[in-house]
């Protein structure tokens, strides 16, 4: 309560500077229904404070929206605010003093006591200033399961991947798609990912991803989580859609048994009034191995000669990080906050089940925060063809192996 | 020249109104038409149908029951984000945007084409070939020397920047457009003016503009359609409040919540495309003239 | 083309005056916007996108020089080599199926049909569409469960089989169906605007030699159209090499990688994974493929000319 009182305090010295109502610009990718209703909790609470939140919602990905941010960061014409991933994707643009230095912000926040875990608060500092906020905490190791799917099938609801991978040909006998799968490489990639966390464990993961050990990564833990990402392959085959939402929509439906996903799917059942626990189940881990990443979202303010605009970014930054902002925030969009102080216990059971592991420390740092964008999109290539087409586990293991070989 | 070229068809002339050579030449035609039209049908058909009825699966079916609703939806309702206004605003967005750029690129390359034709001087052709090789660079290529050219000048994401890379990159196909045309003017009409000591712009207005109609109408339609049309540029050099209506409709498109509205991305589709079809429609028999004066002259 | 010679003669004679830089300013003048647009924008912004791919160029332009990695790493990418041979598949395919297609339907239109001017405004209009219009509507009509095949299967051919948008070997084609039809019409256009331009004098010739209909097309009226078919030609290759939005709106490359092509490779290596050095590298291959193809006709065009 101290710290939020100090945190309010700061808020209010910030907005006094900030005297005047400003229009602030806020770009991000947060188009779908879940995520829509977590953005208006931002805008909300941005507009009592008597400013105005001006959306720039970009439909697509990451990959539509982020040439925009960047060109027009670039072009000197920024937007108030923008969502970017943490981790290394921002590291040339503060570099270039192209980014706000929101160290003061942080400092009157007392941002390195509150958040949780402080991997997030290091992925947002460079040379020991901050640069961004972070807002949720995403981890992509989930497995989201139908029991309108598993009923019809006549089958008990899975406890772990294991039993899943059994009970698919149940699934299939009664006409269902055993994994729902969205036919994008980043989707493909995060099933990867998740299916390696559970399979090989969290010290052969860290090997690779984290030291780069392309030895490792040619090994045997890893042969064993190519052919259990090939054996995932065949049960998502008939999986035709594109969008992950779609694909979520398939498990909510009962088309499809079960879908890898990350906590965000959380968004779309709640939008769809689905019950935890009876009409949907997660399994975090895959139920093999509790452990999540701790990727997530971060708001970055691009730098402005305007010095009304300056203390109103700043103004905003400590907003997205209150406690009542975080609440209601990460309710909507089905994310972990990134505060530990808060009180989280409206959240559902699938939300407790990720913050109990957060609370036990079970967590790993994010693939942003390891490899490169350039490497994490060669790896989602090779993920794309593979998935989609007949190449041999052997075959994607060596040029998964080459490719972190020559990870920089 | 340019008249005359679209006197009227000079094939052989049918022999018989009912030979099998007329019913193989229409049943081909109706056949190709068919193909041209089914996705035009698809979509109409579609925008017109509630979602329980898509859901049932037939494309190619009349709607059972029509409904206006998705139509109005994609104008003034369909969400991208946190705003909730459809198309609407886009719609006048994409006409303040269109309006200057198909103006001043078009004044632009007329005058440029019009120099190219009567007014060679040293090196004008070196620079016609770069501005020709110009229309084949995939503009992605270009974003970010634009970027830096426009942030150098000061006009990064303001209209008058969108103008100005909607007028640079109109350039190479008119340019070549208007070239040809003035091109296949007669030299003694040029030679003439002249005489009277006419100088460039005189000649230019005078006795050139005159004559250019059907150029012009296939100017404005192509860059009509080509700047209406366009996405790439509208979203990385405007910003939401200035969002065109191609980039509005990539976000209600691409914005799914929960299950695809097909019906509300066909209408939306359809209201999007519905400026430069209008014109297609509109402008009929000039644009083939326009063509057959300008493109086929090489 | 008299005009282009007696230009260049009213360029010799004028370089007889001591002032000739100052002769017809006014062209010159005129000329400003399209020599900068030729010189700063195009010839600029293409060298410094070549400089820029000697580099190792991350998320920002920078001058780190790599030398030749770039382009070692991009001959060495599957995704790559597979965007190539697919703008391969579908460049010829579209060539040839354009250029016919709109010869063929120019033809039958130019036979003295009725409702002439409504048959060339439906072969015309999708060329009133962008290709986002275009991708998502082939994408609806050609989707398993609701479009084509579900409807032909509907019609009691249950085993027939029309999925190219999710098979990986016929993907390409299913681009190929939309992009020709978004382009035809426009060729379509040129060709007939071409076919007009031919003296009826030439027919009553074949008839009166009992040359038939298809041999006159063929031997004679072809190639008289030469000039009609370069401008097709270059028109259709311009927007080939350049394919991005129908394949982002109708499959985004998808399945797998299957439908790549090297302009979505080049945005996405610039954009999305943050390599600029990596983009730069293959759209500097792009315009290199560009200038082989533009050489000879420029050489056809310009060269070949004033030979005649």
């Amino acid at each position: 309560m101290k710290l939020s009182t100090k945190l309010l305090a700061a808020t209010a010295i910030v907005s006094a500077s900030a005297a005047s109502a400003v229009e602030l610009e806020v770009t991000h990718w947060w188009t779908s229904g879940g995520e829509a209703a977590a953005v208006s909790k931002f805008a909300e609470a941005w507009n009592a404070t008597g400013n105005t939140w001006v959306d720039g919602a970009i439909a697509g990905s990451g990959g539509t929206a982020r040439p925009i941010i960047i060109s027009r960061i670039l072009g000197g014409d920024p937007m108030g605010a923008t969502q970017l991933n943490h981790g290394r994707q921002a590291e040339e643009l503060i570099e270039a003093g192209l980014m706000l230095d929101l160290t003061d912000v942080a400092e009157a926040g007392g941002w390195a006591d509150i958040v949780n875990p402080s991997s997030l608060l290091d992925s947002c500092t460079l040379d020991g200033r901050i640069y961004c906020v972070p807002v949720n905490i995403h981890s992509a190791q989930w497995l989201w399961l139908s029991h309108d799917a598993y009923e019809k099938a006549g089958q008990p609801v899975p406890s772990d991947w294991n039993e899943f991978v059994a009970s698919a040909p149940a699934l299939e006998a009664a006409g269902m798609v055993p994994l729902a799968m969205g036919q994008q490489g980043w989707q493909q990639n995060l099933a990867f990912g998740a299916i390696t966390i559970a399979v090989a464990g969290t010290d052969a993961w860290r090997e690779v991803t984290v030291n780069k050990n392309a030895d490792v990564a040619r090994g045997p833990e890893y042969t064993a989580v190519f052919e259990a990402v090939a054996n995932a392959r065949e049960l998502a085959r008939d999986s035709n859609v594109q969008d992950w939402n779609q694909a979520t929509n398939m498990v909510i439906t009962g088309m499809a048994g079960a879908q890898l996903m990350g906590d965000w799917a959380q968004g779309e059942f709640s939008v769809a009034e689905q019950v935890e626990g009876q009409d949907y189940s997660c399994l975090p881990g895959l139920g093999l191995n509790e452990i999540l990443d701790t990727g997530g979202d971060a708001f970055y303010f691009p730098a402005n000669d305007d010095p009304e605009i300056t203390a109103a970014q700043k103004e905003l930054a400590a907003l997205l990080i209150s406690p009542e902002v975080q609440v209601s925030f990460n309710l909507a969009k089905g994310s972990l906050p990134v505060r530990g102080d808060i009180d989280m216990a409206a959240a559902n059971g699938c939300m407790q089940k990720g913050l109990g592991i957060l609370a036990d420390g079970g967590i790993l740092p994010s693939g942003d925060q390891s490899l490169s964008a350039d490497t994490q999109t060669q790896i989602e290539d090779l993920m794309a063809e593979f998935w989609s087409g007949d190449m041999s586990a052997a075959d994607a293991q060596a040029r998964y192996a080459d490719l972190i070989a020559a990870a920089d | 020249m340019p008249d005359t070229a679209l006197t009227g068809p000079r094939g052989p002339k049918p022999k018989k109104r009912f030979s099998r050579n007329n019913i193989f030449l229409y049943g081909t035609l109706i056949v190709v038409s068919m193909y041209y039209l089914l996705p035009l049908y698809v979509m109409v058909v579609t925008s017109l149908k509630g979602m329980p009825e898509i859901r049932l699966g037939n494309v190619f079916g009349p709607p059972l029951e029509v409904t206006f609703q998705p139509w109005v939806k994609a104008w003034s309702e369909a969400c991208t984000g946190l705003d909730c206004t459809g198309l609407s605003k886009g719609f006048w967005n994409s006409v303040q945007i269109l309006i200057p750029s198909v103006v001043l690129s078009i004044a632009i390359a007329s005058v440029n084409g019009y120099a190219l034709s009567h007014w060679k001087f040293k090196g004008s052709e070196v620079f016609f070939t770069i501005l020709i090789l110009g229309a084949f660079i995939p503009y992605q290529t270009m974003l970010y020397p634009i970027v830096i050219m426009l942030r150098e000048i000061g006009l990064m994401g303001d209209l008058g920047g969108l103008v100005l890379v909607h007028t640079v990159f109109g350039m190479p196909i008119l340019t070549l457009l208007f070239r040809n045309y003035f091109a296949s003017i007669p030299e003694e009409l040029f030679k003439a003016a002249r005489v009277d000591g006419a100088g460039f712009w005189r000649i230019y207005f005078q006795v050139m503009l005159p004559m250019a109609l059907p150029i012009f109408v296939v100017a404005i339609i192509l860059q009509v359609t080509g700047i209406w049309n366009d996405f790439l540029f509208g979203v990385i050099y405007t910003k939401p409040a200035t969002y065109p209506m191609t980039v509005q409709l990539n976000n209600i498109v691409n914005s799914v919540q929960g299950i695809k509205e097909y019906n509300v991305n066909m209408a939306a589709t359809l209201l999007t495309g519905l400026v430069p079809l209008v014109i297609y429609f509109a402008s009929g028999k000039l644009f083939v003239r326009g063509i057959a004066a300008g493109a086929v002259k090489g | 083309m008299s005009v282009v010679e007696d230009g260049a003669l009213r360029g010799a004679t004028g370089a007889k005056r001591p002032s000739r830089l100052f002769r017809n300013p006014m062209a010159k003048i005129a000329s400003i916007p399209m020599i900068l647009t030729a010189m700063v924008v195009f010839v600029g912004g293409t060298l410094w996108t070549v400089v820029h791919s000697f580099t190792g160029s991350k998320l920002l332009p920078k001058l780190n020089w790599v030398g030749f990695d770039q382009y070692e790493r991009l001959w060495d990418t599957p995704r790559w080599l597979i965007s190539i041979s697919n703008l391969a598949l579908y460049g010829i395919c579209s060539l040839i199926l354009t250029l016919t297609i709109g010869f063929i339907l120019a033809a039958l239109l130019d036979r003295k049909i009725r409702f002439e001017s409504a048959f060339r405004t439906i072969f015309l209009y999708p060329f009133a569409l962008s290709f986002v219009v275009t991708g998502l509507a082939w994408q609806w009509i050609l989707n398993p469960d609701f479009g084509l095949q579900s409807l032909v299967q509907g019609w009691g051919w249950e085993s027939f089989q029309f999925d190219p948008l999710n098979n990986p070997d016929i993907v390409m084609f299913g681009l190929l169906i939309a992009g020709i039809w978004q382009g035809s019409g426009l060729i379509m256009c040129i060709m007939l605007a071409g076919l007009r331009g031919i003296d009826e004098d030439i027919w009553k010739a074949a008839r009166v030699d009992g040359i038939g209909t298809v041999k006159t097309y063929v031997r004679i009226v072809i190639p008289m159209m030469r000039p009609v078919f370069i401008t097709s030609l270059v028109l259709i290759a311009s927007g080939i090499i350049k394919l991005y939005d129908l394949v982002v709106a109708q499959t985004n490359g998808g399945p797998g990688i299957s439908s790549e092509v090297p302009a979505k490779y080049v945005i996405n290596y610039m954009f999305q994974a943050q390599n600029l050095g990596q983009g730069f590298a293959a759209s500097t291959m792009m315009l290199c493929s560009v200038i082989i193809i533009l050489i000879p006709w420029a050489y056809l065009e310009f060269g070949g000319r004033k030979n005649a």
